[in-house]
């Protein structure tokens, strides 16, 4: 606990510096409202309901994508290092698609959904399904031949055999590429909910900085900031459990 | 009848890279049940493939391998493995890695803890059942490894330079502990080494191979006391293994010669 509070201490320095430049008016409060001030919209946005009903459309789209992101991309992963022709199949579009930014692909699932959750999930999944897949894809390679043989004479089924040695040897990797993820749908929720939404967090952003709520408006990309950050400490201590076995 | 019955066997080593390599050249052997039959040579001459062809790991192109009558095709727990490199699931406890193969063969659940346990118990392992593999030393990983194959009780025992990883104490005592297993246990073991001194200690017979392309150079009977403490020492010990090292010794130099 202490640990944590020295660990994270720079970040009161730079809550108090905030404080500091928004007091002396170094810079105009449109630019950037005192801390204090954010704060008290966070706690009138959170009475209003609208931060709660805004958080949970954006997580439940957020969690649905990256669910099917994670369900699909591993699936596909591994299939591509245990069958030659997935892989053959699925490489170049793999390949071609891993750079792409993601981003583009937001006006692309509108057309094809329309504005609601459906095409924020589908644009996440899409989104965050490569780093998996790639993940699950080189940890599945690599797994020792051994192992395998060794799954395999004690009576494994070539199915149950990856389920048993693939999947735990790819296991690492996997959830390297799930914590990339992770971020990545972050970054492609709040951005498509900014352009195109009715609701959710990143379109209350737009919708109160249009208006030159600038308070309230930070009040909710501190929110975010919070969220994906405590999503990635999450994920972190479970990762820390389920890899327990390495030393 | 022998129970294993290799025929005719050859098998080409195709590399990611670069051009194919005979392996194996016309082998042929048989193998008795109960046997303890070592599989000794040259680094590279294909004695660990010719164990993963029996085995059913690798597919047979050329001859052909029999276990009680029935072309090997696939690998089954009626051939349990033991790896240089210990092969122990990482993320399973000592226990689980012995309880696996039980509960793939459809084992009862309280038999196979009270099966599990007993096995432990017999490798020296009690007090050890939850720890990891990444947590055990070699010898300990390597107990546990033999302790995972005999709990499911193949009827055959392939060994792959299992002593091969560990220290010359540790493994000292890792071979007489096999030979009271094997003792205790009678099952028909196929022991790959390199090591004469290992193969005289622990088998009855010992296949010398030749150097790449491996083919059984030689079969040596070497049924002796081994229960007699000074056998290091024994005039007849020394002269088998004398006898086997002159066999591997050509072998050695000609594989060092081909050698990259």
């Amino acid at each position: 606990m202490k640990a944590a509070l020295i660990r994270y201490s720079p970040l009161l320095v730079l809550a108090l510096a905030w404080e500091l430049i928004a007091r002396l008016g170094l810079v105009s409060s449109s630019a950037l409202p005192p801390l204090s001030g954010v704060i008290v919209s966070w706690f009138d946005l959170l009475r209003s309901g609208d931060l709660v009903t805004a958080s949970a459309s954006s997580l439940y789209r957020g969690g649905t994508g990256l669910l099917l992101a994670v369900v699909v991309g591993a699936l596909i992963g591994i299939a591509m290092a245990w069958w030659r022709p997935v892989n053959a199949l699925m490489s170049p579009l793999v390949e071609m698609f891993y750079p792409m930014p993601k981003s583009a692909l937001i006006p692309v699932t509108v057309v094809w959904l329309g504005f609601g959750d459906g095409s924020k999930i589908l644009l996440i999944f899409l989104g965050c399904m490569l780093p998996v897949t790639l993940g699950a894809f080189n940890g599945a390679r690599a797994s020792d031949r051994m192992l395998v043989w060794s799954a395999r004479s004690m009576g494994a089924s070539r199915l149950r055999m990856l389920w048993d040695v693939v999947l735990p040897s790819a296991m690492p990797e996997l959830l390297n590429g799930i914590r990339t993820a992770i971020a990545l749908s972050f970054i492609l929720l709040v951005s498509s909910e900014l352009i195109v939404a009715r609701q959710g967090l990143g379109y209350l952003i737009g919708y109160l900085g249009a208006d030159g709520d600038y308070q309230p408006m930070f009040a909710v990309v501190l929110t975010v900031a919070f969220l994906g950050f405590a999503a990635d400490r999450l994920y972190m201590l479970l990762v820390t459990r389920v890899l327990a076995w390495r030393a | 009848m022998a129970q294993i019955v290799v025929e005719g066997l050859r098998h080409m080593y195709r590399p990611p890279r670069g051009r194919p390599v005979l392996a194996l050249e016309d082998v042929s052997l048989e193998v008795r049940e109960r046997e303890f039959l070592a599989l000794l040579g040259p680094s590279g001459c294909g004695k660990s493939t010719l164990l993963y062809l029996i085995g059913g790991f690798l597919p047979v192109e050329g001859g052909r391998i029999a276990v009680e009558g029935r072309t090997v095709a696939a690998p089954g727990p009626d051939r349990g493995i033991v790896f240089q490199h210990f092969a122990l699931f990482p993320w399973k406890t000592v226990r689980g890695n012995i309880l696996y193969g039980l509960e793939r063969q459809g084992m009862p659940r309280a038999e196979r803890e009270r099966r599990a346990q007993q096995f432990i118990d017999l490798v020296g392992l009690t007090g050890f059942e939850d720890s990891f593999p990444s947590q055990l030393s070699g010898g300990m990983k390597q107990r546990t490894a033999i302790a995972r194959t005999l709990a499911f009780d193949p009827k055959i025992l392939l060994m792959d330079e299992p002593f091969g990883a560990l220290d010359a104490q540790t493994r000292h005592l890792m071979q007489s502990e096999l030979l009271g297993i094997w003792q205790r246990t009678p099952k028909t073991v196929i022991f790959v080494t390199h090591d004469v001194q290992e193969a005289v200690y622990l088998a009855d017979r010992v296949a010398v191979m030749s150097a790449r392309p491996g083919r059984i150079k030689a079969l040596v009977d070497t049924r002796l006391d081994k229960n007699d403490k000074n056998i290091f020492r024994a005039k007849h010990f020394v002269d088998k293994v004398d006898e086997l090292w002159t066999l591997v010794r050509d072998e050695a130099i000609k594989a060092e010669r081909k050698a990259p």
